[in-house]
């Protein structure tokens, strides 16, 4: 790293990007009441602050610098001394542009979409907070500072998603979600004693540059990085640690957006990448982390299918797509893995927010079986979503056609992981285009009072929604296939923070020109297929999805997601009730009290018994006397 | 003379207030605490000043050679101290609004308390230290007998046979070594100076442990902290729970490292184990407890196993990061039962799940709240992350395995913490007509200090830091 300059001038705007979200939490819990209905507005404009000062580093650092430096020294002990610091290098450049970006985009749709709601002003001082512990997360210059941000926005997670505090399902799934992630946290925070303890610090620099002394495979190496997967693991909701992302649904719609698909849930793989050189080093980890990701996209798509509420088909979507992006780590394709994340970013927000869109002009209505037709109704929310629709089915041109196009041609020379990948593509395809066509197309089928409340969002709204269908449309042009003989300017972008991988992994397995450009017809044919059979299932047989009480048989299994979160009640939840109870009940006031009580019984029955000597009656006493004399006696007599 | 000073100001004012009235009294124990704390922050800053020096103070007895009263404040004496009387004032104010019987001889007995417990901490003489260490039992049993709730009298009771008979087995333990301690004396630097046989001190460890154990309290010696805590008056559950229970952990430190180093050795791999097996036994109790105060008297028996295993680890990161928690634990637990104490003064409930929906009606109280309980679950930037992480570290250091096991502690913690945050503050109310007034302004004081200590000391740990690690440097290889 000699070969950066270091900008010193950069650090105060660089000091300011998560401190001016952190502000705007402070001034709205405090000032919330005083503010009004400025407060909203601040909140807003300070996460734009902290965009365009992202850009402002962004066009300054470029790829070819990169800021590092420690604020102050957190704990320290003996000669451990672990620093508060951040870095900002080519990859926490496109994390933060694409957190405060769409993080801004967000907080500006909220607006409309929150209006009504009484605790209006708390929503957007949690989301200011969970910007400012996401850029922590991402600017972190160690894996404590990561790991900072990594539980700061776990609790951010879990205020908002038990944001409607009164509805106890809602509290549940905000508690899952944390606990869920605290399972994850504890294999992050282990892993952190292994580096700490072996690699001789946290920071990035220090863990990385020792780690590179290791040769390919050393177990310690593979304990680490596993560990940090299941702290991966838990934040991006992969097996078995994902049931807690369907649930979270229970959030408002923008947070569902912001925290459940844009940003929060790809800390994993942002960690994963930040840490590429330790897992490069480490195949079979890769190993893991690529079958996890295949399983756990097939595993999703396949409950989507089944899926009838609008936002619980964009979760499993969203827990399937990162399963995808895991793949791509797996298979060493780190870039392509972050392109991904990118371009699921815009295209994923935009879906929620589209959700949140027709949710808001059916008045809080979430079934998809009882909208359809609404395209005539809300003609801006339905073009947009049906961008970002195309977009994750991976039609071309648009953005999700780029980016996974590039996991399917690094897959390639795996066969079955691509096969599983291509059908999970595929399945993708279908049930998003199921969902797309239940609720735009046929003709509306809720009651006459939700048909005349039909409207379209206002501006603050179809604004945001506009922007990210640009971006949903534009952004895979950042990254071009080869085939096409541009510069692929996001994996240039990146080439800095994954060079010593490149050589670690040696050449990748590049798919010739031809091989590529059939590759790609054969995805978009499969995705065609998918959406045409979608049509006519749902559009020209207008076949509507049947009541729950109706599901039978397979599709029973699959709609109740098979009956996962039943087993982990059975196995761990219901057992661990019981073992509480044991061991207050049994060991605690049985076994151990049993023991406390026969001492103080044992001190009062000696008491007792020898409180009958004492009679007050002299004879008695003279009596004792002359008999212990003469005990003492005989002793003496015997020795 | 500072020291000596820090143990009269409390002593005189607990005599004066016994001659008050009322009113008057908490007034004036307000007074006699700030007034201690006042000069335990000029102390501090003389301490500061003079480099960290110890301030020394010996008193001579004539009746015995070398026994004698000898207070002493090195770092770590000062970081405890710095926590008693920063308590102090809230747990007083904590009572504010609310009616005391017999006020004066209440807050009169708290004051003493306060007294004998900077006693302990300064003391450097097994003598005094034993005597100190003693007379804290004395306020808190009344307190606790005079003041408390249901079944007080049997509750008490085991409470203080089970501590005496503990600090008897301690006794011993210091008689026997100074009977054979080269100069017959009991002062620490001599004790520490001439170690006896490593083959004696192993049954002295014993000795010793049992009355810390029983204090701190250590898995299986804890049975009569959960019954105590629900029956005290929560003024007196605060100050066991954030003061008193950090004596066992700070005579870990004081005590039994320093005098009897090969026993520690010899035994500290059952001790460690004892502390990580009651720190998962205790969470997993927490969290189906259906009493508030028992749930957080089981959530304290989980943090304290923690800090022990810290100490018996015998490193530096694990001796820096007990102190850290304690210092944060004592913060953090005095803020849990002030909150369970609102709660159930103004429900008149204590059960778990029957309470829920005071989020609603009191969105103030439920905001501080949730900041403790996320100091108590060990946030990052909160005051329990920086001692947690040192001390998982230390248990990770010694042996990989244990901390895997001790590293439960982040999940269940966040189990019963947040179940009982939500069982009793979030969803709708179950008690019909819930009255269920905000804040007052000396619980919104209250719970605004801790709360900013509990961020301040998370982002910010080096003053703490900086009092105790020249200590430490002497106590550890």
């Amino acid at each position: 790293m000699e070969q950066f300059i270091q900008p010193i001038n950069l650090i105060a705007p660089s000091l300011w990007v998560p401190l001016l979200p952190l502000l705007g939490f402070f001034l709205l819990t405090f000032f919330g009441k005083q503010l009004k209905s400025a407060g909203p507005w601040i909140a807003s404009l300070l996460v734009l602050g902290s965009f365009l000062l992202s850009v402002y580093l962004f066009v300054n650092l470029g790829n070819k610098q990169s800021l590092d430096y420690d604020v102050f020294t957190w704990m320290h002990w003996g000669e451990v001394s672990l620093n508060f610091g951040f870095l900002i290098d080519p990859l926490s450049l496109i994390m933060l542009l694409v957190i405060t970006g769409i993080g801004f985009l967000i907080h500006l749709y909220s607006i409309g979409y929150m209006h009504h709601d009484e605790g209006f002003v708390r929503f957007f001082s949690y989301l200011n907070l969970f910007i400012f512990f996401m850029l922590l997360l991402v600017m972190g210059n160690s894996y404590l500072i990561m790991f900072i941000g990594w539980e700061g926005v776990g609790l951010c997670s879990y205020l908002l998603i038990g944001f409607w505090y009164t509805n106890d399902a809602y509290n549940d799934a905000a508690k899952k979600a944390f606990i869920m992630n605290r399972i994850g946290d504890l294999g992050f925070l282990l892993g952190m004693f292994f580096m700490l303890f072996y690699l001789g610090g946290l920071d990035f620099a220090t863990v990385l540059s020792n780690a590179a002394e290791f040769e390919k495979g050393a177990p310690l190496l593979v304990v680490i990085t596993l560990l940090l997967f299941v702290g991966a693991m838990g934040k991006s909701a992969q097996l078995p640690l994902y049931t807690w992302l369907p649930d979270a649904m229970a959030g408002p719609t923008p947070v569902s957006a912001l925290i459940h698909a844009a940003t929060m849930v790809t800390a994993g793989i942002y960690m994963i990448v930040r840490s590429n050189i330790l897992f490069s080093l480490a195949p079979f980890t890769l190993e893991v982390v690529m079958w996890v990701g295949v399983a756990t996209s097939l595993f999703a798509a396949i409950i989507g299918i089944k899926q009838n509420d609008i936002k619980k088909v964009l979760a499993y979507s969203t827990v399937s797509q990162l399963g995808l992006m895991f793949a791509a780590l797996g298979l060493g394709a780190y870039t392509s893995g972050m392109f991904h994340v990118v371009t699921h970013a815009f295209f994923k927000a935009l879906l929620f927010l589209g959700a949140g869109s027709v949710i808001h002009a059916m008045g809080g209505e979430q079934d998809m079986r009882r909208m359809g037709g609404l395209w005539k109704y809300i003609k801006v929310t339905a073009i947009t979503f049906l961008i970002a629709t195309l977009a994750i089915s991976g039609i071309f041109p648009f953005a999700g056609f780029f980016s996974k196009d590039e996991i399917l041609a690094a897959a390639f020379h795996h066969k079955i992981v691509w096969v599983l990948l291509s059908v999970s593509s595929m399945i993708t395809a279908f049930y998003m285009f199921r969902l797309f066509f239940l609720t735009f197309f046929t003709s509306f089928r809720g009651t006459e009072e939700e048909k005349h409340h039909l409207h379209e969002s206002p501006w603050t709204m179809t604004l945001p929604l506009a922007i990210l269908s640009l971006f949903a449309i534009g952004a895979g042009f950042l990254g071009m296939p080869a085939v096409m003989h541009m510069p692929h300017w996001f994996n240039g972008f990146l080439a800095p923070v994954v060079e010593t991988s490149k050589s670690i992994l040696g050449e990748a397995h590049h798919v010739d020109h031809n091989t590529e450009i059939m590759l790609m017809l054969l995805a978009t044919a499969l995705a065609v297929t998918s959406i045409v059979i979608a049509y006519v299932f749902y559009v020209s047989r207008k076949t509507v999805p049947e009541p729950d009480t109706e599901t039978k048989g397979l599709a029973k299994w699959v709609a109740k997601k098979f009956y996962i979160d039943e087993l982990y009640n059975a196995v761990f939840v219901k057992p661990m009730m019981v073992l509480s109870d044991v061991f207050h009940v049994v060991i605690d006031k049985l076994v151990i009290d049993l023991f406390v009580n026969a001492s103080a019984w044992m001190v009062g029955f000696t008491g007792r018994t020898l409180r009958l000597v004492q009679t007050g009656n002299t004879g008695f006493y003279l009596f004792i006397m002359v008999f212990a004399m003469m005990v003492l006696l005989l002793i003496q007599l015997v020795q | 003379m500072l020291s000596l000073l820090l143990l009269l100001i409390p002593l005189v004012f607990s005599i004066v207030i016994w001659f008050t009235k009322g009113i008057t009294s908490r007034a004036a124990a307000l007074v006699g605490t700030l007034v201690q704390l006042v000069f335990t922050g000029y102390a501090y800053n003389v301490f500061l000043a003079e480099g960290s020096k110890p301030f020394e103070y010996l008193y001579q007895m004539a009746i015995k050679p070398n026994l004698v009263f000898h207070f002493s404040m090195d770092g770590i004496s000062m970081l405890m101290v710095l926590l008693t009387n920063l308590l102090l004032p809230l747990i007083v104010l904590a009572g504010f609004n609310r009616f005391t019987e017999r006020a004066n001889v209440f807050y009169s007995l708290m004051l003493l308390m306060q007294m004998a417990l900077i006693g302990v901490f300064i003391s450097f003489d097994a003598f005094g230290y034993y005597i100190f260490w003693e007379l804290a039992l004395i306020p808190i049993y009344f307190i606790a007998f005079n003041w408390g709730g249901q079944d007080r009298a049997a509750v008490t009771l085991k409470f203080f046979i089970y501590t005496l008979a503990g600090s008897l087995l301690m006794l011993f333990g210091f008689i026997y070594l100074y009977t054979y301690s080269p100069q017959n004396s009991l002062d620490w630097a001599v004790l520490k100076a001439n170690p006896i046989c490593s083959c004696e001190q192993g049954w002295i460890f014993w000795m010793l442990f049992a009355a810390f154990a029983i204090k701190i309290p250590i898995v299986p010696f804890h049975t009569w902290q959960p019954d105590t805590y629900k029956t005290a008056p929560t003024q007196g559950t605060m100050l066991l729970s954030g003061i008193m229970l950090k004596m066992g952990t700070y005579s870990l430190i004081r005590w039994l490292l320093p005098i009897v180093p090969d026993g520690f050795k010899e035994w500290q791999s059952v001790a460690i184990t004892l502390s990580v097996v009651g720190i998962v036994y205790a969470s997993v109790i927490a969290i189906m407890q259906r009493d508030l105060k028992k749930l957080l008297a089981y959530s304290s028996i989980a943090h304290v196993g923690l800090i022990s295993a810290g100490v018996f680890t015998m490193s530096r990161v694990g001796l820096q990061g007990s102190l850290t928690q304690m210092f944060a634990h004592g913060i953090n637990v005095v803020g849990l039962f002030f909150c369970a104490d609102i709660i159930m003064n103004r429900t008149g409930s204590n059960q778990v799940e029957g309470i829920g929906g005071i989020r609603k009606v009191a969105p103030r109280f439920a905001g501080w709240f949730m900041v403790i309980v996320l100091g108590s679950v060990a946030l990052p930037l909160t005051n329990g992350f920086v001692g947690e992480f040192m001390l998982l570290f230390s248990v990770y250091s010694y042996n990989t395995w244990l901390s895997v096991f001790a590293g439960l502690t982040i999940i269940l913690g966040a189990v019963y913490m947040l179940r009982m945050y939500q069982k009793v503050v979030l969803g709708d109310a179950i008690i019909e007509n819930m009255q269920f007034e905000d804040l007052k302004w000396n619980e919104q004081l209250v719970l605004g200090i801790i709360g900013v200590l509990i961020f301040a000391l998370g982002i910010y740990p080096e003053p703490i830091f900086e009092l105790i690690e020249p200590v430490l440097k002497t106590l550890t290889p």
